[in-house]
């Protein structure tokens, strides 16, 4: 799951101005137009400086999202309702750290190693997907990451995949064809409580109240306010802007929601029929970046348990250590 | 919000403190390795993607755990990625096809017209 929310870097100007007039402008000229005819850019091609930056972040944020993102399901895999459940929660982490692997994997073709990404990870330099600064209270809330942000992270994902570096792509590919049955049983959580016993549907009631504004915040700033790219939307990194995605999100999940007698925390919300777009109250964007800067209610707790898991384990990869190894990078 | 996590396996874990500075070594996580994964008797092994590994053996089992975990599999291949020699992708231009190719194609090699004309002269 999970990709979403990036926070894009302002594209570095200068840099690209150098690049377009000194660096190579005929290399530049032919990568373009490379990207503009709908082929992809593979390693070992030439690429501007800033294409190269921009995707590593990209990656790499999408890949912490997926490695914290098990976190708070996690959670839920000794208490989960049923063997079941149970089996299929622990496939889906699994799933989760997977997806992680595969893309630190595809950062690594772009020249920055998976040691340096976990130090970055640990030290709060990278971000990662903010709904995982949340915890998960309730089996509801399982329903309702399971069902709601997979759903969201796949709007998300299924863009990417048509962007133009290839070994994103790939990874992305490999990643959606897994997530439809993270969604599939999402919502199989979802729709047993949504039509269980009085006491299941305020669960997820209660579930959705807290999960709805995270969940707004998941594709990241309004369009009037988050830097506006165009040379990343030229260079196919960023594929649709944050609203267009956050609307066809609510087009699809919000009437499925509500299809159930369930409710949404915001009396404003509907799709204006004229325009064909979604009408809501602006989530609190001060929140959004106060959550991300550290200040959410378990950011500290998922750095730590990371810092845990990659101490207690130093002692495993030492001892398989092969020292004569000369460390390699990806070739695809 | 207090401290203690929703998680009692977190809770049992004594995490450090919040600001506490945990470095990963360079190489730390091994090499890596491209993975080849045939899906069934018969079919080619094609490449999937890679894993970190100390050695090709081990290699093999995260290649299991990471690739063949779902989709079918009858076995995969792991090869270091530095033993794959490969072209420069900018020389990509030396596979440019030559159209008029149709001698190297079953194409190229249309007999019916004259067996039909044969066929109608008698």
């Amino acid at each position: 799951m999970y990709g979403g929310g990036y926070i894009f870097d302002e594209p570095n100007r200068k840099q690209l101005r150098e690049e377009e007039q000194h660096d190579e402008p005929e290399k530049l000229a032919a990568f373009e137009e490379r990207i503009a005819k709908g082929e992809k850019i593979e390693p070992g091609d030439w690429m501007p400086a800033e294409y190269r930056r921009q995707l590593i972040r990209l990656i790499e944020q999408h890949a912490h999202s997926e490695i914290i993102g098990a976190l708070p399901e996690g959670t839920w895999i000794t208490r989960a309702p049923g063997f079941k459940r149970k089996l299929a929660l622990i496939a889906k982490v699994q799933d989760e750290i997977g997806h992680g692997q595969l893309l630190y994997n595809a950062a690594e073709t772009l020249g920055k190693s998976r040691e340096a990404m976990i130090n970055d990870l640990l030290s709060g330099k990278s971000k990662y997907s903010n709904v995982f600064n949340y915890p998960a209270e309730t089996w509801a809330d399982v329903a309702v990451i399971g069902f709601l942000i997979d759903a969201a992270a796949i709007v998300n994902q299924v863009a990417n995949a048509k962007g133009s570096y290839g070994p994103y792509c790939r990874a992305l590919e490999r990643i959606c064809y897994e997530e439809s049955f993270h969604l599939k049983q999402g919502h199989d959580v979802f729709i047993e409580l949504a039509t269980g016993t009085p006491a299941q549907r305020e669960m997820l009631q209660d579930a959705l109240n807290r999960w709805w504004q995270p969940i707004m915040h998941f594709f990241g700033p309004p369009d009037k306010v988050s830097s506006h790219s165009e040379k990343l939307m030229q260079w196919k990194v960023k594929m649709a802007s944050n609203d267009d995605m956050r609307n066809q999100f609510l087009d699809t999940y919000v009437p499925k929601i509500w299809d159930l007698g369930l409710t949404l925390p915001d009396p404003a919300l509907r799709k204006n029929e004229a325009t064909g777009r979604w009408e809501y109250t602006d989530p609190d964007w001060d929140e959004f970046f106060r959550v991300i800067n550290g200040g959410g209610p378990c950011n500290a707790e998922r750095l730590q348990v990371r810092k845990w898991a990659e101490e207690h384990g130093r002692w495993v990869r030492k001892a398989l250590m092969r020292p004569a190894e000369r460390k390699t990078f990806p070739v695809a | 919000m207090s401290n203690e996590s929703l998680d009692p396996r977190v809770n049992r874990l004594k995490l450090g403190e919040a600001g506490e500075i945990v470095k990963v070594e360079e190489g730390e996580n091994w090499n890596i390795y491209e993975v080849f994964h045939q899906e069934k008797r018969g079919a080619h092994h094609e490449h999937v993607g890679c894993v970190h590994a100390p050695d090709p053996q081990l290699a093999l089992v995260f290649a299991k755990e990471q690739f063949g975990r779902r989709k079918k599999c009858v076995n995969l291949w792991v090869v270091k990625s530095s033993d794959i020699l490969a072209f420069d992708v900018e020389d990509e231009d030396m596979f440019a096809n030559n159209l008029e190719k149709t001698y190297r194609d079953a194409s190229g090699f249309k007999v019916m017209e004259k067996i039909n004309k044969f066929k109608q002269s008698k």
